[in-house]
């Protein structure tokens, strides 16, 4: 095995374990942000379609890479936008009423 | 230097991108969660362009323009409705893009890729085109072009599984010789009609758990782009994405009792409804004035919103009804199925977006044990997540799903349009018990009317307590 593969793997595992660790801790409540921020998350796989696409490497790179630029930049912006929209919406009640205590124990 | 500097803007990126998942984990610090991920996002789209290898920079900028041109109104102008659909073809965009790539240095490099290099390159684009073509399905389903019924036809997990295993098969033969190129195209066209295939048999109950799927292959896909470029930046993100695919596919096969395999190649809800066999038992129905009084007479009121609830626009009214009774002194929740809406967590975002604060809404574990003490649980188009089948019918499909206990309440109220099944097509017990009362009509119709008869009444003298 390659020392490049070899240390591809190991990241990959890790990394694996990591967002393991770290999703199973967002509760229910967020999921469909959660998706939509991993989404725009993912969309990095910009940084290979921008080399691509800019490398002069003949005409079939530079085309496939642009698009690739381009469906990829769409996800990082929209992503983003709609993730924050979300999240915005999530909001306290604004003056906790009697009962607020019980349920937060309750919970 | 340069290549170092850029390095480390990558290190930061992962870092920036782990936090953003820690955030997310309350709702509290949820958005300084996407605040840093757009920080991460940025650093290396930047550190990128700084990259040696790019020598043009005409085509990159036209692509970016026209992308935030597209994300633009995708992010800002999407109903929270069509969030599902949304986000299926942004897993189909992302996938579409590590499938190019991947394609791009297939030709670039062939004949001299290694074996390990080949191997993620074949999983890449595989994984990347069966990802496009289900995703854009599975986006359709969802905003009703292609048909939300599954097509299901005798034999069809072994066509769809040998054009998998033809696919891969061919990966197998270019990871020995890469320089067939004449098998690279023949995988992308199997890749692509695989997907077709694999979301085509799929129904609309299954929705959440297929999108899950998907996204944790767009992940995956990305994932093996990094392996691919030697880009330890992507191996990570796709990771990240990878398992949260993965973790939420987990959470809504659990949350109907189904296992992978099952929704995959069983074509769930494709059965017959069981022709002829019209249900005759009679309901009791209810008016919304009577509504308004035993809901006024109630202490505690539980709400259950399915994803009906949402068709019909209701929930706004919903909410003012919830606003209403609190008012007036009655306690209320919201119980929320993983599975209601057509994606993980969707109906707490329609609720968000009527206005109802996150503290009233509660999961299957927290709310279950609260059904036994509450006077009233009102169903709003929720059908197959209150079906007690779940628990006492062997015989039913839907049987062991964990259900909402609603029977359990001293009192149901259903609103409904009328007596037609869930997506699971099982006729509801709920409906039939002496405790249940139907109250039919367009939701967002009869909850106003119930509305205006709750204001005509007096005020409670509790309220105030």
């Amino acid at each position: 095995m390659s020392e490049v593969l070899e240390s591809s793997l190991f990241i990959f595992v890790l990394a694996s374990f990591l967002g393991y660790a770290v999703i199973t801790r967002v509760p229910g409540l967020l999921h469909t942000p959660l998706m939509s921020l991993t989404n725009a998350l993912s969309a990095i796989s910009l940084v290979g379609s921008l080399i691509l696409a800019g490398a002069g490497e003949g005409t079939l790179a530079t085309v496939l890479g642009s698009i690739a630029v381009f469906c990829a930049m769409t996800n990082v912006v929209s992503g983003f936008l709609i993730t924050d929209r979300m999240l915005k919406m999530f909001k306290r009640r604004e003056a906790p009423k009697k009962r607020a205590d019980e349920e937060v124990t309750a919970r | 230097m340069r290549a170092t500097l850029i390095s480390l803007a990558y290190l930061f990126a992962a870092g920036c991108f782990v936090l953003a998942l820690k955030w997310l984990s309350h709702p509290t610090t949820a958005r300084r969660g996407v605040k840093i991920g757009e920080i991460g996002m940025a650093v290396a789209i930047v550190a990128t362009l700084f990259q040696a290898e790019i020598v043009e920079y005409q085509w990159i900028l036209l692509a970016l323009v026209l992308g935030t041109a597209l994300g633009v109104p995708l992010g800002l102008l999407v109903p929270m409705t069509a969030v599902p659909q949304r986000t299926a073809l942004s897993h189909s965009f992302g996938a579409l893009a590590a499938g190019l790539v991947g394609t791009a240095e297939y030709y670039l490099q062939q004949p001299d890729l290694s074996k390990t290099t080949m191997v993620a390159l074949g999983l890449e684009v595989v994984l990347g085109f069966l990802t496009f073509t289900g995703s854009l399905m599975a986006a359709g389903k969802l905003q009703g072009i292609v048909m939300d019924r599954p097509w299901v036809y005798r034999g069809q997990n072994i066509v769809n599984l040998s054009i998998l295993v033809s696919a891969l098969v061919l990966v197998g033969i270019l990871v020995a010789d890469p320089g067939n190129a004449v098998l690279f195209p023949i995988i992308i066209v199997l890749s692509l009609i695989y997907g077709v295939m694999l979301v085509i048999r799929i129904g609309g109950a299954d929705m959440p758990t297929v999108i899950s799927l998907l996204n944790s292959f767009a992940g995956l896909s990305a994932s093996m782009m990094g392996f691919v470029l030697d880009n330890k930046l992507l191996i990570v993100a796709g990771a990240l994405d990878g398992a949260s695919g993965l973790i939420l596919s987990i959470i809504m096969c659990k949350a109907m009792n189904r296992s992978f395999a099952n929704v995959l190649f069983g074509g769930f809800g494709a059965e017959d409804k069981t022709a002829g066999a019209v249900e005759t038992r009679p309901v009791r129905s209810v008016d919304p004035e009577e509504t308004s009084f035993l809901l006024d007479a109630a202490r505690s009121v539980i709400v259950v919103p399915g994803y009906g609830m949402a068709a019909a626009q209701a929930q706004h009214k919903v909410r003012e009804l919830c606003d209403a009774l609190m008012k007036r002194g009655v306690d209320v929740k919201y119980a929320i199925h993983p599975v209601a809406g057509r994606m993980p967590g969707h109906m707490n975002v329609l609720l968000a977006e009527a206005n109802v604060p996150y503290d009233q809404l509660y999961d299957l574990d927290s709310i279950n044990s609260e059904f036994p003490q509450t006077d009233i649980v009102l169903v709003v188009g929720a059908n197959d997540v209150v079906n007690p089948a779940a628990r006492t019918d062997q015989a039913s499909p839907i049987y062991g799903m964990p259900i909402l206990d609603a029977d359990q309440a001293a009192s149901v109220i259903v609103v409904k349009r009328s007596m037609r099944s869930g997506f699971a097509g099982v006729d509801n017990e709920l409906f039939y018990l002496d405790k249940s009362q139907m109250l039919f009509g367009d939701a967002k119709t009869v909850i106003g009317q119930v509305i205006d008869e709750l204001s005509k009444l007096p005020a409670r003298e509790v309220a105030t307590v």
